[in-house]
């Protein structure tokens, strides 16, 4: 299957300063680096995550922990989502219970993959607080659930048929965030 | 790594590619981590019914596929022989019509008889798992053995496995060296003559690995990088294949010292239940390169694979087994949202 990059939207350089931006956001936000614990949605999160940690470390001389939720089993369309999902790691290595959590995604579209996030998370334990912080948000009018990001790196309205392609250079090789769009040709 | 189960069953080893292996073992290893949570749930079977249908006592194969499903959420009921309305007369096919009739997802069905689960697979509508049928398969067994090898030897390629005992009337023996020649190890299996006949080398699947049957044990162990024990099926010994346990013991049992014929970091496995002082001594049991107890933790995550996978890859369980890995058309590239909403797509 094709897929047509319509427009690259941010390069190496736009993603590092956005990531920059939030992790002074979240601080202020949160007064300090303190209670904080962030946590990356398998797989375009977890780099996220990191790297915001990094940051945050610049800022606050104390690295936040960072854990990894991989959502596939609490997903809601089991049976419609083809044969055999990967399943990712989930690693919290530190205790969820009294913490600041902050998932961390690389797109915000329907808000489901949040609503599992959340679901997962709660099974670990009862944090002080859940946010969330994406790199890329496609807009309120594509949310099916009502769940909205604390913190945005770049706000892209979308069309339904266009598709956000985030690459970070960890997974990826290539970084950058592009528009691309499926061709409209029969069978699609 | 994004290759589908294209089976609606688990009927055997026998049948699937190294390819499939490899992804049941490789999403069991994922699964590994929900059973050391505080809560060990998830939801992702949650609606799903399965039936554990036993017709051959067992403790820990049936409690061990109940905590799985119990894992993943799914409604899970356990019919055995002695209870239901088999010991009335009823027959198989009837029992398994009427189960079918309360429409289950998932049947995982242990029957003495070789061939039971392949009868209830052609009349059911639900997926079914063979948990061992007679001396023919137990397909979780050998997947279970395989992701302990794994973790303890991180390849199974090459690696040199002697399996040690009743041969003849093991449906462990039979699907371990189905999967692990399918995966490219070497197996070497032995026993006395009349439990090890040379004719088992012919019963097998062979993909990258050999299969060679020994006279002696001890050279199947010499240089063995993985041991495994068989039980001797006193259940099954009505005819005399040997002359007594106690012979048995001593000619043929694993103890230190035939066990330091193997490599010197050989790694010590068995099925369960244990003869202690027949088939295995208790020192080698017990002792530090015995993995007994991990094939145990393990046999839950790879159950739980087993299981997610059937319900998982054909929804209803209803896709007959060829369209089920090209049902859906999804982006091979996982950057991609699909149409659910997700962020990503797991799997094609």
């Amino acid at each position: 299957m094709e897929f047509v990059e319509k427009a690259r939207i941010m390069d190496s350089m736009r993603i590092n300063r956005a990531l920059a931006r939030l992790a002074s956001e979240i601080v202020e936000d949160n007064h300090g680096a303190g209670h904080l614990y962030l946590v990356g949605i398998q797989r375009r999160g977890v780099p996220l995550a990191n790297r915001l940690a990094d940051k945050i470390a610049d800022l606050e001389g104390e690295r936040p922990p960072v854990g990894i939720l991989d959502i596939t089993l609490y997903r809601d369309d089991l049976s419609t989502v083809g044969a055999n999902p990967i399943i990712n790691r989930t690693d919290l290595p530190v205790d969820v219970e009294g913490k600041n959590v902050l998932l961390i995604d690389d797109v915000l579209y329907t808000g489901r993959t949040i609503r599992a996030a959340l679901d997962q998370l709660i099974d670990f334990g009862r944090p002080r607080r859940v946010q969330l912080a994406v790199l890329v948000d496609r807009g309120k009018e594509h949310r099916e659930l009502p769940i909205q990001a604390d913190f945005v790196g770049k706000s892209v309205p979308t069309k339904k048929s266009e598709i956000i392609k985030v690459m970070l250079s960890d997974i990826d090789g290539d970084e950058g965030v592009a528009i691309v769009e499926r061709p409209q040709t029969e069978g699609s | 790594m994004k290759t589908g189960l294209a089976h609606q069953h688990l009927l055997g080893i026998r049948g699937l590619s190294a390819k499939e292996i490899t992804h049941i073992l490789d999403t069991a290893e994922s699964f590994r981590e929900i059973s050391e949570r505080e809560i060990k749930k998830v939801p992702a079977l949650r609606g799903r019914t399965i039936i554990n249908l036993f017709f051959e006592p067992s403790t820990r194969t049936r409690t061990s596929f109940e905590i799985a499903g119990k894992r993943l959420s799914a409604d899970v009921i356990n019919v055995s022989s002695s209870s239901s309305s088999v010991s009335k007369g009823e027959t198989l096919l009837d029992t398994a019509r009427n189960l079918e009739a309360m429409a289950p997802d998932l049947i995982v069905i242990r029957h003495p008889s070789a061939g039971t689960p392949h009868q209830l697979a052609r009349i059911c509508r639900a997926s079914i798992v063979n948990a061992g049928d007679g001396a023919h398969e137990h397909p979780t067994q050998a997947l279970l053995d395989a992701l302990t090898i794994r973790q303890h030897k991180s390849r199974i390629e090459g690696l040199r496995v002697a399996i040690l005992g009743d041969i003849l009337h093991s449906r462990v023996a039979r699907s371990n060296a189905h999967l692990l020649t399918t995966l490219g190890a070497n197996v070497a299996v032995a026993g006395p003559g009349t439990l090890a006949p040379p004719e088992f080398a012919a019963l097998v699947q062979r993909g990258g690995g050999e299969l060679r049957v020994e006279q002696r044990i001890e050279d199947a162990l010499t240089g063995a990088d993985v041991v495994m024990v068989l039980r001797i099926q006193r259940e099954r010994q009505d005819a005399a294949f040997f002359p007594s346990l106690r012979e048995y013991a001593v000619h043929y049992g694993l103890n230190l010292k035939r066990l330091s014929l193997a490599a010197p970091d050989a790694i010590v496995m068995h099925p369960g239940p244990m003869n202690r002082g027949i088939e295995i001594a208790s020192d080698v049991a017990d002792g530090a390169r015995s993995l007994i107890l991990d094939q145990v933790s393990n046999g839950i995550a790879v159950r739980m694979a087993v299981l997610y996978l059937l319900a998982g890859g054909t929804g209803t369980a209803a896709t007959p087994p060829s369209s089920s890995s090209t049902a859906q058309s999804v982006p091979e590239d996982d950057t991609l949202k699909n149409a659910r909403g997700y962020e990503r797509v797991h799997g094609s």
